[in-house]
C-alpha cells in the first residue's frame, strides 16, 4: 500500500489551539510526522519593547492562560536581577504558593484533557469539578481565576491573611483525599492503563537527545527539574522529591503528573508553615540600569526561559521567551512515528501543548552568517535576471557560443 | 489489584446528590473580598496626577481636566484587562475595583464609561445616551 499525506489541523487538532501536523500513514501506521507552528503570531517580544516593564508584566503574563504566573514570575525575576532589586522573603513565599497552586489546577486540567481524548469523560468531568477548589483558591487570594497578576517589581501586590491560609490548607486537604482517589485509579483502572501504555512510546534516549522537558521529559525517566537543579523563589528552602517515571510512554506521563500533585501539596503545606512575617514588596525604580539577565522556570509544561536587555530607559530593550511547548514539539514528532493515526489526539495532548505561547519568529539563515538586505530597484533587478536564466530564454550560452564562434 | 469500572461506585454514590454546577442566572457565586471586576472612580477624590495612565497595559483610562482641579475619567471597560494596576497607582484612592463582573451588553458603547461631576454614586455615565 502506498503512502498517504493527510494533513491534521490547524483548526483544534487535539485541544482548543492551532497547530498543524503533516502526517505520512501507511495504512493505518504512522510512517512520518511533520509538526508546523506558527499559526498564532501575537508579537509579543515585540510589544514588551514598546511598553513599560509595569504594563511588561501583564502582558507577559497573558502569554499563556494555563501558565500565566510561571511567565510573569521568570519575567519579573530577570527585571530584579537586572536592577539588583533585594524582594523580601515573604514576597518570594507567596510567589511559590501561587506557583504550586498554579501547578496544581494545571495538571487537573491536564488529566480531565487527557480522559476526554480516551474517551473516559466521566474522569473530565471529576477532575474539573475537584479543579474548581483550587480556582476558588486562587481567585481567593489574587482576586482572579486566571491571569492572577499577584507579581510587581519588587515583591507581590497582596498579602495572604491568616485566614486565607487556613482557607488554602482546608482546600489543600480534600485536593489530596482526591488525588490519592485518581492515584488509585491510575494504578488500579485496566481500560486506563491499557489504553495509554505504550501509547505514544519516547524512549529515554530520544527523550535527551530531543531536550524533552518538564512532566514530558520526567515520564521517561529524564530527571530534570529547574525547582532542584537551578533554584528560585523558595524552592532551596522545600523538602520535595522529582518525580519521575521510566514508562516512558503516556501512561508514564499520567503518573508522573498525578505524582507531582502530591508533592505540590506537600510544598505549600511547607510554605504555610514557615512563611515569614514581614513586608511583601519593595520599592523598584521605574527605570532599570542596562543589563542582561536570564531567569529559567519550572512552568507545570516544563523549563520556562526568559532573557531580558535593559537599556537604562522604562522600557526593556528585548525580551525574549521561550515557552516550555516548544521544547517538547520535537518529542511529538518523534513520538507519532509508529503509532496509529487514532492515537494522535491523545500523542499531541500528552505533552500538555500550548501552541499559541510557543509562537515566536524564526529567522532561518541558510547561507552563514550574516544577513543580505535588498533595497527595492536591486530586488527588481534579480526578479529579472532570476526569471530570465530560470524560466526563460536564456541567452548567456548563446551568446558565448557566438563569441567563440568570431574567434 | 487491577480491575475495570473503577469509578462505578463514585458514579453511582454522585447520582444521589444534587449536581456540582450552578445554576447561574439564578444562582450568583459570590465572589470573594479583592475581587478584580468593573472598576469606578470617585470624582471627588482625584487630583489629576494621571499615573494611572501611565501604567495601564490596555490605555483604557483617560483622565481629563474639566475645571479647576476637577477631573473627569474615562474608562473604556472593553479595552480594560481588569489588571486593577489603576488601582494600586492611586495615592487617593479615587479608584476602586468592584465585584461586579456581569459586564455583557448587546454594544461595546455599553461598556464605555464616564465618570464626572454629573455621575450620582459612582454610576457611570454613558456618554451615547
Amino acid at each position: 500500500m502506498s503512502n498517504v499525506t493527510i494533513p491534521v489541523g490547524p483548526q483544534h487538532p487535539a485541544l482548543k489551539e492551532p497547530a498543524s501536523f503533516k502526517i505520512t500513514i501507511n495504512g493505518e501506521r504512522i510512517e512520518r510526522a511533520d509538526v508546523r507552528l506558527g499559526y498564532n503570531h501575537r508579537g509579543v517580544e515585540k510589544a514588551c519593547e514598546e511598553r513599560n516593564y509595569i504594563q511588561d508584566i501583564y502582558l507577559i503574563e497573558r502569554v499563556c492562560g494555563i501558565c500565566s504566573h510561571s511567565h510573569s514570575t521568570a519575567f519579573v525575576l530577570a527585571v530584579e536581577e537586572i536592577a539588583a532589586i533585594e524582594v523580601p522573603k515573604r514576597a518570594f513565599y507567596i510567589r511559590t504558593i501561587i506557583a504550586e497552586l498554579e501547578r496544581i489546577h494545571s495538571h487537573l486540567l491536564w488529566l480531565g484533557v487527557a480522559g476526554h481524548e480516551i474517551g473516559f469523560d466521566t474522569l473530565l468531568m471529576y477532575s474539573w469539578r475537584d479543579r474548581e477548589i483550587v480556582m476558588d483558591i486562587l481567585n481567593m487570594l489574587t482576586g482572579n481565576r486566571v491571569n492572577y497578576g499577584i507579581n510587581t517589581i519588587g515583591g507581590v501586590r497582596r498579602d495572604i491573611t491568616p485566614k486565607q491560609a487556613q482557607e488554602i490548607l482546608c482546600g489543600i486537604d480534600k485536593l489530596e483525599e482526591r488525588t490519592r482517589y485518581y492515584i488509585e485509579l491510575a494504578t488500579e483502572e485496566v481500560t486506563l492503563i491499557n489504553r495509554l501504555s505504550g501509547v505514544g512510546f519516547l524512549s529515554h534516549e530520544d527523550a535527551l537527545h530531543l531536550g524533552a522537558i518538564g512532566p514530558t521529559g520526567r515520564g521517561s525517566a529524564v530527571d530534570r527539574d529547574i525547582r532542584r537543579d537551578d533554584p528560585y523563589l523558595s524552592y532551596p528552602e522545600l523538602q520535595f522529591k522529582i518525580v519521575t517515571d521510566d514508562h516512558c510512554d503516556v501512561y508514564g506521563r499520567t503518573l508522573v503528573r498525578v505524582g507531582e500533585l502530591m508533592e505540590s501539596y506537600g510544598m505549600i503545606r511547607q510554605l504555610l508553615q514557615n512563611i515569614p512575617e514581614g513586608p511583601i514588596s519593595v520599592k523598584a525604580p521605574r527605570k532599570i540600569p542596562a543589563g542582561r539577565a536570564f531567569s529559567r522556570y519550572e512552568a507545570p509544561r516544563g523549563e520556562d526561559v526568559h532573557y531580558i536587555q535593559a537599556n537604562g530607559t522604562d522600557m526593556p530593550e528585548r525580551v525574549k521567551l521561550r515557552a516550555p511547548t516548544l521544547a517538547n514539539v520535537q518529542s511529538v514528532a518523534r513520538m507519532l512515528e509508529n503509532s496509529y493515526l487514532a492515537d494522535v489526539p491523545i500523542v499531541v495532548a500528552s505533552i500538555d501543548p500550548c501552541f499559541s505561547c510557543t509562537d515566536r519568529m524564526i529567522s532561518l539563515r541558510t547561507d552563514g552568517p550574516g544577513e543580505k538586505l535588498m533595497s527595492w530597484p536591486e530586488l527588481h533587478a534579480f526578479s529579472l535576471d532570476w526569471n530570465r536564466k530560470n524560466r526563460g530564454i536564456d541567452f548567456t550560452n548563446l551568446n558565448k557560443r557566438l563569441i567563440e564562434k568570431k574567434v | 489489584m487491577k480491575k475495570t469500572g473503577k469509578m462505578v461506585s463514585e458514579v453511582l454514590k454522585s447520582f444521589m446528590k444534587k449536581p456540582a454546577t450552578e445554576l447561574y442566572p439564578f444562582v450568583k457565586n459570590p465572589k470573594p473580598a479583592g475581587f478584580r471586576g468593573r472598576i469606578i472612580f470617585h470624582y471627588e477624590k482625584c487630583i489629576g496626577c494621571k499615573l494611572c495612565m501611565r501604567d495601564c497595559p490596555s490605555k483604557a483610562i483617560t483622565i481629563t481636566k474639566v475645571a479647576d482641579k476637577k477631573f473627569e475619567a474615562r474608562i473604556n471597560l472593553d479595552d480594560c484587562i481588569f489588571c486593577a494596576q489603576c488601582v494600586d497607582n492611586c495615592a487617593k484612592n479615587a479608584l476602586e475595583s468592584t465585584s461586579d463582573y456581569e459586564l455583557a451588553g448587546l454594544s461595546r458603547d455599553s461598556l464605555k464609561t464616564v465618570f464626572n461631576n454629573e455621575s450620582v454614586d459612582n454610576v457611570a455615565l454613558r456618554p451615547e445616551e
